[in-house]
Parts: C-alpha cells; structure tokens; sequence
C-alpha cells in the first residue's frame, strides 16, 4: 500500500445518501458516531457537502425518483470515490424489491465497493465493513 | 535574501506554520472528542487529510462561474496567512525586522484569508456558497471594528509604538498586560474575535454544515480544499501567537519556550471550551455582539488605559 493510499485510507469522508429509507438504518449509522462508537477513531468525518466526500454511504430502497439523483450525486463526487450500500434494502430490494416503483438495488445504478447487509444492520457491522474497507486494496 | 526565503518558506514561514497549525488542528478535535467523551482521531489525522485531499482526491471546476478566481482563492489564503504568520512570529522568536509599523500589516494580511473565501465562494456560482459568503462579509463588518479597537488599545499601553518588538519588549520588562484590568477587558474581546475569525461555532454561520452543507467551501475539491485546510491550519496556531504576543508577553528564551508554548495552547484550549459549549447565534445577534458589547469592553479598556489601570 503507498503513502497515497494510505493517506486516503486513514481518511474517509462520508457523504450519506437517504434513498427511500424507512430511517431505520439512518438511525443505526449515526449511532456509529455517537460516544459509544465513535467512527471518528479511523478519521471518518460525516461531511455537509458530495465534492468533499470519499465515500458514498447509500440507504434505503432507491425508487424511480431517487434515481437520477444517486446517479446526478455519483458523478458529482470527486473520484475515487468509495461507495457502500447500507441495509437490505440498499444491497438487494429487501421487501420492496417487487415494488413498483422500485428501481433497483444500488449495485444496478452505480458500481458499489462494499455491502453491509441487514436489516438494520448493527452499528458494529457497519464498523467491520468501513475497517474491511479502510484495508481493502 | 536567502535568509528572508527561509523565513518565508521554513521556519517561521509556511512548513513550520502548517506542521505547528495540523497538531493544533488534531489538538482541537481531540479535545472535542473529550468533551463529548469520545475517544477521538490519531495524533497524524490533519496530515492524513490534507495528503489525502492534495495527492488522491481529484480538482472539480465549476462549470457557471470564474474559474481563475475559484483557483486563485485558496492560494491568495495561504499566502496571506503565512505572510501574517511570519509578521508575528519574527518579534516573538526576537529576530530583529527593523520594520516600524508591522502591527497594521499583520492586523490586514489576518482578514486576506477572509476576504479569499468570500472572493472564492462568489467565484463558484453555488447559491450555497453565495449565502456562505455574504454572511461572511457581515461577519469581518462586525468584528474588525473591535478587532482593530483592539490593537489600538495595545498600542496606547504600550506608548503609541506601532511594532510588536515593542509591545513584546514592553511587556517583559515590566509585567505583561494581562495582569491589569484593561488588559483582562482586552483578553476577553480578543478571545471572541479569534473565535470570529476562525469562523468556530458560535460565529460559524459561513461553514453552517447544518443548513448551508459547508457554506463558503461547498464547491472546492482536491488540491483547493487542500489549500484552504492548510490555510485554517495555520490561522488556528497564528491568531492565539498572536494574542499571546499582544498581550502575554510573547516569549522569553530558555525555559519560557516550554512556557509560550503552554500560553497558546491553553488559548487555543479555552477556543474549543466556547466552540464546544455553545451553539450558533444568528447573524444579527452576531452583529449586535461585536457592535455593542465587545466594542463597549474595548472602549472602556481604552479608558482605563488612558487613566493608567
């Protein structure tokens, strides 16, 4: 691993993405910056704004209208960009896979680098997956 | 001239200003951490994202806008903060400049890193960044008056000497200014204006990652973003140099490096102590803040210095 990359690594910035989300796993990834988890040990900031973000954190069933946005967002963001799907709504459908206005999970829209599954999925599990992803080559 | 490049570019200048500004940085989110019992970043995590910001992250132009401005705002930052950290750190560290009236230039080049954020946020044609800006601009209106009030008033105690070599010199070998009422009154003000100027939480209306997603910086990516974060990197470590050089007599030699070194961070320590225990005020409530109060303890500090306290 490079100083580059292990600069950026050590520093991920998270832009997080609500598509139609019933805000359960909303709640769970701010519980990862609460005192108890503390996501801020591996220096992950929750930034305001997409071209400061290196990571696209993305929830929650994406309907037609969330869309074009995810995409708008995806190509917004100043590459690389890392991009994780949260919860079984954004790695599969979950229960609104047969829904009609549902228009796929997020891996069919933009590429995805890592899914954390469940529903919701706990704060730990998000934090193994962003420790999984901070050593990923 | 090859001593003046090293001043400029090593030691007091740019690397010693970022390297200094990047721990004072970790300093303050640790500290922040602390206060709301987290365990917080590892000491490296400033130069982590500055590295990262500058080396990996790619530079997005706007497409509605000045793009030579949009670039040359985070330099002209930069630039300004380090000229002004030189100016300060030169009597400090007792390195004679033989330049009279250093105290105004320090007092302008310490608002060019303002004035290239607001230059830079019109730049970019975000309405985000517009808003951004023009609280910006109402926020350096509110607190220069009683910034420069300020520096007036250090000047008058110190026998109308324009230069900081002077205040310093003044200072130790009498007592330092902070030891007389006048001088707690000043300290008090000074404290509330670096807040200001550092744009930290009760007066962070231009950043305002709640409403307006990071203000003044939505638009910067990669290497500009960099600049900016060296550019508040070192405004975080020469605006408390700063106030210990105006009104704690700066730094002896020998052991009163160690004690210097304690001035400002106990400064900077008493800046997160506001940022973290208080929330944003509104733009006018800022307004009306530096207009009455802080102007009225500094013109009252004034008087008490014209009748000697």
């Amino acid at each position: 691993m490079g100083f580059k990359d292990y600069c950026f690594r050590k520093s991920l910035w998270v832009f997080h993405f609500g598509g139609a989300s019933c805000n359960n796993c909303d709640i769970e990834i701010l519980d990862c910056l609460t005192p108890r988890h503390d996501l801020e040990r591996f220096g992950i900031l929750l930034v305001g704004s997409i071209r400061h973000a290196d990571v696209l954190l993305v929830n929650g069933s994406i309907n037609t209208r969330d869309r074009s946005r995810l995409i708008e967002l995806y190509h917004q963001a100043p590459k690389p960009l890392l991009v994780v799907a949260v919860g079984a709504c954004g790695c599969t459908g979950g229960i609104f896979a047969e829904g009609i206005t549902f228009a796929g999970p997020v891996d069919a829209i933009i590429p995805v680098d890592a899914y954390i599954p469940g529903c919701p999925p706990k704060p730990e599990a998000i934090i193994s997956a962003i420790v999984k992803l901070a050593g990923k080559k | 001239m090859a001593v003046n490049l090293f001043f400029f570019s090593i030691f007091p200048g740019l690397l010693f200003l970022a390297v200094t500004g990047a721990f004072l940085s970790w300093f303050d989110r640790k500290i922040s951490a602390r206060v709301q019992f987290r365990k917080g970043p590892p000491l490296l995590q400033p130069f982590y994202d500055f590295f990262k910001l500058l080396l990996v992250k790619e530079t997005i132009l706007p497409k509605h806008g000045s793009r030579f401005i949009f670039l040359l705002a985070p330099v002209l930052a930069v630039f300004g903060a380090t000229m002004a950290g030189v100016f300060i750190l030169l009597p400090v560290l007792n390195i004679n400049t033989g330049f009279r009236g250093d105290m105004l230039v320090i007092f302008y080049l310490l608002t060019l890193p303002s004035f290239s954020y607001i230059l830079g946020s019109l730049a970019s044609g975000n309405p985000l960044a517009a808003v951004g800006g023009s609280r910006e601009m109402k926020l350096i209106i509110s607190y220069e008056l009683t910034f420069l009030l300020l520096i007036a008033a250090v000047i008058m105690k110190t026998g109308q000497h324009f230069d900081l070599k002077t205040v310093i010199e003044t200072q130790q070998a009498g007592h330092p200014f902070i030891g007389s009422i006048s001088g707690v009154l000043l300290f008090i003000a000074g404290i509330f204006c670096i807040q200001a100027k550092l744009a930290m939480v009760p007066f962070d209306m231009p950043e305002a990652e709640a409403e307006l997603a990071s203000g003044i910086y939505i638009e910067y990516s990669g290497p500009p973003y960099a600049m900016i974060k060296l550019a508040k990197y070192i405004m975080l470590f020469i605006l408390p140099a700063f106030l210990v050089a105006l009104l704690m007599n700066g730094m002896k030699p020998g052991i009163g490096i160690v004690w210097a070194v304690l001035k400002i961070l106990g400064v900077v320590l008493l800046l997160i102590l506001i940022k973290n225990t208080n929330p944003r005020v509104k733009i006018k409530q800022a307004f009306s803040f530096f207009f009455i109060w802080m102007n009225l303890i500094v013109v009252v500090a004034i008087v008490l210095i014209v009748f000697g306290l």
